[in-house]
């Protein structure tokens, strides 16, 4: 078996092994690597970085820990800036392990807001966020698309109480409160099939203003949604994540993250490269 | 494909590309300015009418109305509109929407159950009346008042006249065929290398003394996947039955579970076998993603099957299971109709169903009349649907929209 | 007549919620929430099916020592102590009700959530393995596919310098050309395909899911 034998079949353990150094070599090497910004994510960050004090959103949380790395960062950076703009939150979520998500994101963005922050040069003074008062979690319900259209004519239909047992009417940020007719938009950060349900439902149905953040693998898909004008921005992956905190100055998990995807996609770049060096010249070899 | 084909088409790609390549940036959304106007009464709104929701439960009217010529205009000091409604001339009015900016038209919608919040009866007179708001709460003007209107729900909706008829031709094409089929039409099928390839993989299996592991995705019992994965599941059993090599079925859906062991276990009876059944071949590991992914792997990686067979619905979890298959040494057929997983099935199995080959598959492997015509009407269809979209596109560019507005479905 | 009652209860079934759909009445939207409320009530029992067949499977592992029993036992304790906690019997340790019971908010936050991230951080890996393997330029069609996969990859990558924007904007009209192109082919299909095989079902022609007499 000569050197080009090798390149072609190498063990896929030399793979996992090298693939696992380059991360956590990335990881515990604490650089920064630039993040171009795509119009996409500009989109959704223009459309939050315009809301003013008082305003209200819905944010749906629809993924569960499995896609925790690549949609946690975009959950924390949103709400925090809303948090700090003042912009009161509707949390929901169509995912049942979401709860568990929406809970922990709630219990470490609460804690963070406490402190003071300076983003973009905008100084924040710490504060303490109410549950009731600065933001609402409406809890899990099955059947997404039913749950969507539900809540599309009144938030108390699908969820008479919140989460937490209390009934949706004696809580004071949902006063005045009947759908989506009172959100300037709904953020969806999916992991499923849930995202093109809100574009059925949510957008089609209703007109809500709808951007959404997903797992890489499903951006691909929902780029024609965005051209037909059905989304106004698309965040995908731990890429779109790390945007959001970039153009939020809030650093966080995600552009950390990026330092590790860029190096790993460059290992397996040069594996592949290195295998299709080993294929052409064997088959070079045969051919002689 | 042929070379010179190939070219033409990367030509054609091209061409579009370099439209694309043009485009400026997007536009970057920047909220509008509201200018606060003096506090004067306002002109109101103007022209408002209202008519029950066409196509609907009825419980729904739509409005629409001018905006005041102070809107941007004139005086410049509406921020927006309420829409407000009443059971009587006389009131009392109660809100029925949030600040509408700029906004000409409006839907206003109620539960349809007595029992709901927001209970909007049908058949029953409203008035409605449009606010033109300002920046001080106190000053506005309203509309003139309009009504009575009532709401009623349709026994057919207009809006899917297209759907109907695309079924009912549907279904005439799948009659035309099954008759022509049992009259003994040869019906040509093309081959299709991954279902001709599981006869060989079950084969290798029974001469590996090896099971085969089949997996029926992680879709529910309704998913239409799903039910095309039940009857390669029975064609699978029957012969796994008859060469007396092992199955082992791990389900994620509970109900999934029922009918894939009925489903083996008719098979086993059919194949004369009925002794060789044993219901724990099929059995729920847990209806949680990725919990279900590792049992399937630990089942691979203990059990070594010479040949898995991944047939349903599946998600992120495909590659996973597809690499551990390939670590196991299994020879893999996937079939699967989502999209997004469809390149990993691609790269990682030795032979993948794409789309609606899975649901070709029963056609192809029982080679029944009924199940071949079938499997004509839907290439007949699919024919149909290809000469639709041309005649859209053409009448689209000679700026004509009413056939693609037909076929528009709300 | 074992066969014959689901099959035309599938019939039934199939064209009432297949006419249900052009009909907008209320009548008909209460008759659609009628069958979705009996879809989730069936699903629950069907979960109580489940959870009896993997505790049996299970047990006969353990039972019979077969190999790997020791993963079995791991199986039902998690599969009981879950429910135990999710009843909130263990009070002393408890805060809430149910769902917010101590232990189990401390099982999912410190088990369930890093194993399920965990085996999705497994793709990463397994994607490298599978396109090391997969993206050889064998024909030209494999050979279009590795260069659409290397520009997706390296469409934000800062080290390509100047040629990231061209780069950027080939992988825009890759996404929304090709890529837009080929997936409603295959979604056309599917969904041709998926109303072929529905209409088999309600016509009782497909009847692999009902067993035999």
């Amino acid at each position: 078996m000569n050197i080009f034998d090798r390149m072609m079949s190498l063990d896929r353990r030399w793979v996992f092994l090298l693939l696992a150094v380059v991360c956590v070599i990335t990881f515990v090497w604490g650089f920064s690597v630039p993040i171009t910004i795509s119009d996409e994510v500009e989109a959704i960050y223009n459309r939050f970085d315009a809301l003013q004090e008082g305003d209200m959103i819905y944010m749906s949380v629809d993924y569960d820990p499995n896609a925790l790395a690549e949609l946690h960062p975009s959950t924390y950076a949103i709400a925090e800036m809303c948090f700090r703009k003042k912009v009161k939150v509707i949390f929901g979520t169509l995912s049942n392990l979401g709860q568990g998500m929406v809970h922990q994101a709630i219990t470490d963005i609460t804690d963070s807001v406490k402190q003071d922050a300076t983003y973009n040069g905008v100084f924040y003074e710490g504060r303490e966020i109410q549950n009731g008062i600065d933001f609402v979690f409406l809890g899990y319900k099955p059947y997404p698309a039913m749950v969507i259209q539900a809540m599309g004519l009144d938030f108390r239909v699908p969820f008479p109480t919140d989460y937490y047992g209390t009934p949706i009417d004696s809580i004071p940020i949902m006063q005045g409160v009947k759908n989506f007719d009172q959100c300037e938009l709904v953020l969806d950060l999916a992991a499923g099939n849930v995202a093109e349900m809100w574009i059925t439902y949510g957008h089609g149905n209703y007109g809500v203003p709808l951007c959404l953040a997903v797992t890489g693998v499903m951006g691909a898909d929902l780029y024609p949604y965005l051209g037909s004008g059905q989304i106004f921005g698309l965040a995908a992956g731990l890429l779109g994540a790390a945007q959001i905190e970039k153009l939020a100055d809030n650093p966080g998990r995600a552009m950390d993250g990026m330092r590790i995807q860029l190096f790993a996609h460059i290992v397996i770049i040069l594996f592949i490269v290195m295998g299709n060096i080993g294929f052409l010249a064997t088959r070079k070899r045969h051919k002689l | 494909m042929k070379l010179k084909t190939l070219i033409v088409l990367m030509i054609m790609l091209l061409m579009s590309y370099v439209p694309a390549m043009a485009q400026g940036d997007p536009d970057v959304i920047n909220p509008e300015d509201t200018t606060v106007a003096e506090v004067i009464t306002p002109a109101p709104a103007t022209n408002l009418s209202a008519s029950d929701t066409p196509n609907d439960h009825g419980h729904s009217i739509d409005l629409s109305w001018d905006l005041s010529v102070d809107d941007g205009a004139g005086m410049n000091n509406v921020i927006g509109y309420m829409v407000y409604r009443a059971t009587s001339m006389d009131g009392p009015f109660e809100s029925r929407s949030g600040l509408l900016l700029k906004t000409t038209d409006y839907i206003d919608a109620g539960a349809i159950n007595e029992y709901e919040n927001g209970y909007m009866p049908d058949h029953t007179d409203y008035y409605y009346k449009i606010r033109a708001l300002t920046a001080d709460t106190a000053v506005y003007s309203d509309s003139e008042i309009f009504g009575p209107i009532q709401s009623y729900g349709q026994w057919f909706n207009w809006e899917r006249l297209a759907v109907l008829l695309m079924v009912a031709g549907f279904l005439f094409l799948t009659v035309f065929f099954i008759n022509k089929a049992k009259k003994g039409a040869d019906l040509f099928v093309r081959r299709l290398a991954g279902i001709e390839a599981v006869d060989e993989a079950i084969g290798r299996a029974t001469e590996m003394g090896k099971p085969i592991l089949y997996v029926l995705g992680l879709g529910t019992a309704a998913d239409i996947a799903t039910i095309a994965s039940y009857t390669i599941l029975g064609r699978v059993a029957k012969k796994v039955a008859e060469y007396q090599t092992g199955l082992i079925v791990p389900c994620y859906d509970p109900i999934v579970m029922t009918v894939a062991q009925e489903t083996v276990k008719t098979a086993y009876l059919d194949a004369g076998r009925p002794d060789a059944y044993n219901e724990d071949m099929v059995y729920f590991v847990t209806n949680q993603q990725f919990a279900y992914v590792a049992g399937v792997n630990g089942v691979m990686l203990r059990e070594r099957p010479a040949t898995n067979l991944y047939m349903g619905k599946f998600y992120a979890e495909s590659l996973i299971l597809a690499e551990t298959g390939t670590v196991a040494g299994s020879i893999q057929i996937s079939g699967t109709d989502e999209i997004s997983q469809i390149p990993f099935f691609v790269v990682a199995c030795d032979y993948a169903l794409i789309g609606e080959e899975l649901y070709a598959a029963s056609a192809y492997l029982g080679k029944e009349p009924l199940l071949l015509g079938s499997l004509k009407a839907q290439d007949y269809a699919k024919a149909g649907v290809i000469f639709l979209a041309i005649i859209g596109f053409l009448s689209l560019m000679f700026g004509y929209d009413g056939i693609t507005d037909f076929f528009h479905v709300r | 007549m074992k066969r014959q009652f689901p099959l035309a209860l599938v019939f039934i079934f199939g064209f009432a919620m297949i006419i249900q759909y052009f009909i907008p009445h209320q009548h008909s939207e209460w008759v659609n929430a009628f069958f979705m409320d009996w879809m989730m009530i069936i699903g629950i029992f069907a979960l109580a099916l489940g959870i009896w067949s993997l505790t049996r499977v299970s047990w006969d592992k353990v039972k019979h020592k077969r190999e790997n029993w020791q993963y079995a036992i791991v199986t039902l304790a998690g599969l009981f102590l879950m429910i135990f906690f999710g009843f909130d019997y263990f009070r002393h340790f408890s805060t809430a009700v149910g769902s917010d019971n101590y232990m189990y908010v401390h099982f999912y936050q410190y088990i369930v959530i890093p194993i399920q991230a965990t085996m999705f951080s497994l793709l990463a890996f397994f994607i490298a393995s599978a396109a090391y393997r997969a993206f050889r330029a064998r024909s030209l069609l494999a050979t279009l596919l590795l260069i659409a996969a290397l520009v997706i990859m390296l469409r934000f990558n800062p080290l390509l310098g100047p040629l990231q924007p061209v780069m950027e904007k080939f992988s825009v009209w890759l996404l929304n050309v090709p890529n837009l192109a080929a997936k409603r082919a295959i979604v056309i299909g599917v969904g041709l395909g998926m109303v072929a095989t529905a209409l088999k079902v309600i016509l009782g022609i497909e009847r692999a899911y009902l067993g035999k007499d």
